[in-house]
């Protein structure tokens, strides 16, 4: 999903108006900002997390797909007579017998909007057309692989160019335009320096190491279906719906992740199928993907194609910019990869439209990964900027200065906390840029040739309403809860810090419960949104539950603070005192004394568009990315050998989980740059590397050095401790930093993503003599 | 994967005896010895193998390493790749294996893999393992998908109009340079393989990869007394690690000053079998050491390559390694 779509989706959440929050950012304590260690991480590193498919039931049943064998057609016959007599099979589902699953009409967002075996229609390689439920997941497995479903194959489509001809801009299935000002054609035409160029982005698969599962449990009544998600509230409105159920009726739990990267941010259609087979059975259900699946079945960042024109005075003025892009989706699903997210406020020009258009291609439903569309956009607009300069003979990071703009030109209002220059500053300073000699393969380290490259990254900042509870609980310890979840990022963590920050209470005795959307509504974990988000709420409800507290403290007979103002009191470092005077009392003997189990506060927040400050600002993160490889040309041999990253990313609660989210990010950027494509047999649709030695992904020997830094300004106008979000835009710059690196050292300009071996071995460089 | 019996013999004889019941050694094996396991049970949880009895061959005794009395090698089939990597003589007169090795794979995977099972290996045709698909090497006679299909990874050497899947060991190619010889027990007695004549090519029968019949056991392979004094492996891929190789080459050489006194030449990643280059030995052959020879060593070598739909690139890449191989290998002490 684009980033503004996500805006819009967590807008719809929106609940009741801000209670009592907003007031100015008290000077964070030295909690705020800690590297502190991840406080789920012994759970983890012991097993002891539990994981979706590591949830075990008396009477538990297994469930196995069989997926389609064609990309496009109907389904002729369903033969599982021989399954069915199989050991153990106690169930094959399909089209013909599913109970009644439904679209959904009432919020939320689902991923395929046709619910599974909705019909006898085949839309792409590998989709579900029947599931076997058997006592074993051996068994299931083996009858999975004795149904015969014959197909009627009709025609279909997976090609990788997406020149298809469209009706006309504006018109139905046309090009949309997303963005205009002046009269970019105009001047584009007059430009004295031109850029005219075509970059495209090869489909990506979400690779995380969980793949995706669902136990489902039906107890006659309800479901409670545990889920590798990225959003449990979500995903209880959209099964509800599926299911044709009240939302009561559905629990959702994922209380760990292996991480997402988008692509469990919404429901994915084996949730449905492991549920129904729950009902069916009236027994636990698991259903767990396999790598294949996870080519085919849950989405994928889609194929993009984007047409770049710069025009530029002979000074390096940028007079015009148009970026025209196409991507693919799936057939049932409109899925519009926002390329466009950075393009019309990352540089000052008076000329400017976007265009975006979609192409059907016989494949599952896109999703977003990692900087939906920014990403991708980035790739294209940040090498265009790279060819640019070039042409101008200009520094990339002097091109990039000299076209900062402090106002989001789109909108027409200022950036609430815009610090790219800084970060280009701060970065060829790390990075040491000024050592660098233009010209193409003028730099070497030993026998090989060095390529420097930079971009810019950008991401969208924005927060949603949410809702948290605290417990200041008469054991010494405090509870907060939300219904959002931790898909490895460090949201348990950073909680407990502002818990810890605004009580006194240190970490230790501060317990996260998150991962069920039984808990008061908390937001997904998505568009790098959830901690802006969360954190209101969090110090909302610290603030509730000492209001409370507070009152105990002076309405209990025996208490010190009995029949004192409870506004002249506060909580510090643990401890009810009185402003001005001393002996500090803990605040679970106040609890104790007046056999009160805990003082419970439930906080609220609303989102950005419930601040009327924020309706004056644009608010994004920026931040610049320093690439160099390592070239040796004598082996057609490309290494990434050194990233700086320089982000502006609002305030950092923790440096050492942020600086994971960044450096993650990076390595992800060389599998994007170098690595990463999933290809399709144009003979039959099949995503054929669907396994992880054909789809290659960075090891740590492919790791380079990478400088991690954060500027850590807050931004005035993301609330309490102007928190930014930091999830995606590490990635947003690297790609296109790469290919710069790689021009640089070898001359070739590789526009199609990945950059490959076949790309560069046209290049006899000049130490291919000393081989 | 299918249900299977499973035995564990305790001496080779008992081996040789349940495998010989087995109606082929080669594709649709119905008895399959494992050792390690990384490459048979992969298959056979793809279904691409499905033995009906699987007969444990780990408690035999052909684990040990030791020095023959002529000055060579004796590996056992089932010393396990991570130990011959590490191995004193390896390392001192076959570190080519020894780079070989520790190119492949993971630190894991080669705890586990075996010198006899890494002989057998199979490739990684995409094709090959996902049962969906044509494939001649896994159904004889039902066609090839990956001619005309995704085959970036697969032969340029070798191949046939049947199958064009390469052979994707990084230590067969070394023992190949190594000029290695493989010791099999079987129902008819005792005999040694030298490595050359012990894979086929594809032609017609692609499911057929080496000359073993059912019941032969690998017990080990010998590597003769050292003969080159330099040697090198380089594997180029896509990645720094855990990757397959596109292209690979395995040099042992003997030098007199500057000139090539011995020279023994393999690749990987090109050919349908671990590829002998007696065309490059040929050139290199008495010559001194310049890269003029080198290249023309690589032309020679990738002359009746046949490129497949994607994979024209790997005749120039096989090149560029042959040739820093054979630099990297004559300029280390
Ligand atoms: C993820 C992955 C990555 C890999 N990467 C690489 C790589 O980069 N380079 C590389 O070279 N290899 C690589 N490999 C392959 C690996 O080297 C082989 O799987 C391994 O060497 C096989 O040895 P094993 O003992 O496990 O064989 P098994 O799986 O036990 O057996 C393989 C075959 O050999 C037969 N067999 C085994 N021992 C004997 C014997 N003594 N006599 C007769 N028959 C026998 C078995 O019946 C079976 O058919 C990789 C494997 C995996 C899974
Ligand atoms: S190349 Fe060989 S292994 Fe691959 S599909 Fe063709 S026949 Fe099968």
């Amino acid at each position: 999903m684009m980033f503004r779509e996500f805006v819009e989706f967590i807008k719809s959440d929106e609940g009741p108006a801000p209670s009592a929050q907003q007031r100015e950012a008290a000077s964070p304590s030295k909690v705020i900002g800690a590297a502190l260690p991840r406080i789920d991480g012994p759970l983890k590193t012991t097993g002891k997390a539990l994981y979706a498919s590591d949830y075990n039931f008396p009477n538990m049943t297994y469930c196995v797909p069989v997926r389609a064998t064609i990309a496009s057609g109907k389904i002729l016959r369903i033969d599982s007579s021989a399954a069915a007599k199989m050991p153990g099979v106690l169930l094959v589902l399909h089209h013909g017998n599913i109970m009644p699953l439904y679209r959904n009409a009432s919020g939320g967002r689902n991923s395929e909007n046709r619910p599974p075996f909705e019909d006898d229609t085949i839309y792409y390689w590998g989709q579900y057309v029947a599931a076997v439920v058997a006592e074993t997941f051996e068994q299931a497995q083996a009858a999975a692989a004795a149904v015969r479903v014959d197909y009627d194959s009709q025609r279909f489509n997976v090609s990788t160019v997406l020149e298809d001809s469209l009706p006309a801009e504006g018109q139905p299935g046309g090009p949309r335009l997303l963005s205009h000002r002046g009269d970019p054609d105009a001047a584009f035409a007059a430009a004295a320096v031109k850029v005219d160029e075509t970059y495209t982005t090869p489909v990506e698969t979400h690779n995380p190491m969980e793949m995706h599962a669902t136990v489902a449990v039906w107890d006659g009544e309800k479901y409670t279906l545990y889920e590798s998600s990225q959003g449990v509230m979500n995903h209880q409105t959209v099964m509800a719906q599926v299911l044709g159920e009240p939302k009561e009726n559905v629990e959702v739990i994922s209380r760990f992740i292996g991480s997402g990267f988008g692509g469990k941010l919404f429901p994915w259609t084996h949730s449905a199928i492991a549920a129904a087979a729950a009902r069916k059975l009236n027994r636990p259900v698991k259903f767990t993907l396999n790598r294949k699946m996870m080519f085919a079945n849950v989405g994928h960042r889609p194929r993009t194609q984007q047409r770049l024109r710069l025009g530029a005075t002979a000074e390096g003025k940028l007079v015009a910019l148009r970026h025209d892009y196409r991507n693919h989706t799936s057939l049932g699903d409109d899925i519009r990869e926002n390329c466009g997210e950075a393009t019309p406020f990352l540089y000052s020009t008076a000329n400017l439209a976007v265009t975006s258009a979609l192409v059907r291609r016989n494949v599952g439903t896109p999703t977003p990964m990692r900087g939906p569309g920014a990403v991708p956009g980035l790739f294209a607009l940040e090498s265009a900027m790279d060819e640019l300069a070039i042409k101008l003979k200009k520094d990339p990071v002097a091109l990039r200065l000299s076209l900062d703009t402090l106002e989001d030109e789109e909108k027409k209002k200022p950036f609430s906390s815009r610090h790219l220059k800084e970060c280009l500053q701060v970065g060829a300073e790390k990075f040491g840029w000024s050592r660098r000699t233009p010209e193409v393969g003028s730099m070497r380290k030993g026998d090989v040739i060095l390529g420097w490259g930079v971009a810019c990254a950008s991401w969208g900042a924005s927060r949603g309403a949410s809702e948290a509870s605290v417990s200041l609980r008469s054991d010494g310890t405090v509870r907060v809860s939300s219904g959002t979840q931790d898909i490895g990022t460090g949201t348990y963590t950073v909680m407990a810090q502002v818990v810890s920050d605004k009580t006194g209470v240190p970490i230790d005795k501060i317990e996260v419960i998150l991962g069920s959307s039984n808990l008061p509504p908390g937001p997904t974990s998505g568009g790098s949104t959830a901690t802006a988000t969360i954190m209101p709420s969090v110090v909302d409800a610290v603030n509730a539950a000492t209001k409370i507290l507070m009152t105990v403290a002076t309405t209990t007979k025996g208490s010190p603070f009995n029949g004192k103002d409870a506004s002249k009191l506060m909580l510090m470092d643990g401890c009810v005192c009185e402003k001005g005077a001393s002996s500090p009392v803990p605040f679970q003997e106040i609890l104790k004394a007046a056999n009160v189990g805990s003082a419970d506060g439930r906080g609220r927040s609303g989102g950005l568009g419930a601040d009327p400050k924020a309706r004056d600002y644009s608010t994004h993160s920026f931040g610049a990315q320093f690439v160099e490889i390592e070239w040796d040309p004598g082996i057609a041999r490309v290494r990434v050998s050194r990233v700086v990253s320089v982000i502006d990313g609002g305030r950092i609660l923790n440096k050492r989980t942020a600086t994971n989210q960044i450096a993650g990010a990076v390595v992800m950027g060389i599998g994007m740059g170098l690595l990463e494509e999933t290809i399709y047999d144009p003979r039959n649709g099949h995503p054929i590397n669907d396994n992880y030695a054909d789809y290659i992904v960075p090891t740590i020997a492919d790791t380079p050095d990478i400088d991690v830094h954060f500027l850590d300004i807050p931004d005035p106008i993301m609330g309490e401790y102007g928190i930014r979000g930091i999830g995606e835009i590490g990635l947003a710059g690297i790609a296109p930093a790469i290919t710069a690196a790689v021009y640089h050292a070898t001359g070739i300009r590789v526009r199609d993503l990945p950059v490959r071996i076949e790309d560069l071995l046209a290049h006899t460089g000049p130490s291919t003599k000393r081989a | 994967m299918e249900t299977f019996q499973f035995s564990r013999p305790t001496t080779i004889g008992q081996a040789i005896q349940l495998g010989a019941k087995a109606s082929t050694a080669q594709q649709v094996a119905d008895v399959r010895f494992v050792a390690g396991g990384t490459t048979l049970v992969d298959l056979m949880k793809l279904n691409v193998e499905r033995p009906r009895q699987l007969v444990d061959i780990n408690l035999l005794p052909m684990e040990k390493i030791e020095t023959t009395a002529e000055g060579g090698l004796v590996i056992g089939a089932l010393a396990r790749n991570a130990d011959v990597a590490r191995h004193p003589v390896v390392l001192r007169d076959y570190a080519v294996l020894s780079e070989a090795l520790l190119s492949g794979a993971s630190p894991q995977l080669r705890n586990m893999a075996t010198t006899g099972g890494n002989l057998l290996q199979r490739t990684r045709c995409v094709y090959f393992r996902d049962t969906v698909h044509a494939c001649n090497k896994r159904e004889p006679g039902s066609g090839c998908s990956a001619i005309g299909g995704h085959n970036r990874m697969l032969a340029i050497l070798g191949t046939s109009k049947d199958c064009i899947a390469s052979n994707p060991s990084d230590q067969n190619v070394a023992l190949t340079a190594l000029e290695a010889t493989i010791q099999v027990e079987g129902p008819r007695g005792k005999r040694t393989i030298p490595i050359n004549d012990f894979y086929l090519l594809p032609g017609s029968t692609p499911h057929r990869e080496t000359v073993l019949e059912p019941g032969d056991v690998i017990v080990s392979v010998t590597l003769p007394p050292p003969r080159g004094v330099k040697s090198h492996y380089l594997k180029l891929r896509d990645r720094a690690a855990y990757e397959f190789a596109l292209a690979s080459a395995a040099i042992v050489l003997r030098l007199n000053g500057k000139k090539i006194e011995h020279v023994r030449v393999a690749m990987g990643g090109v050919g349908t079998r671990p590829w002998r280059s007696l065309e490059a030995e040929h050139v290199l052959q008495g010559r001194t050491v310049e890269m003029e020879t080198f290249r023309r060593a690589a032309e020679a070598a990738l002359k009746d390559a046949r490129p497949a739909s994607e994979n024209g690139f790997k005749v120039e890449l096989a090149k560029r390694c042959l040739v820093r191989a054979l630099v990297t290998a004559t300029a280390t002490a």
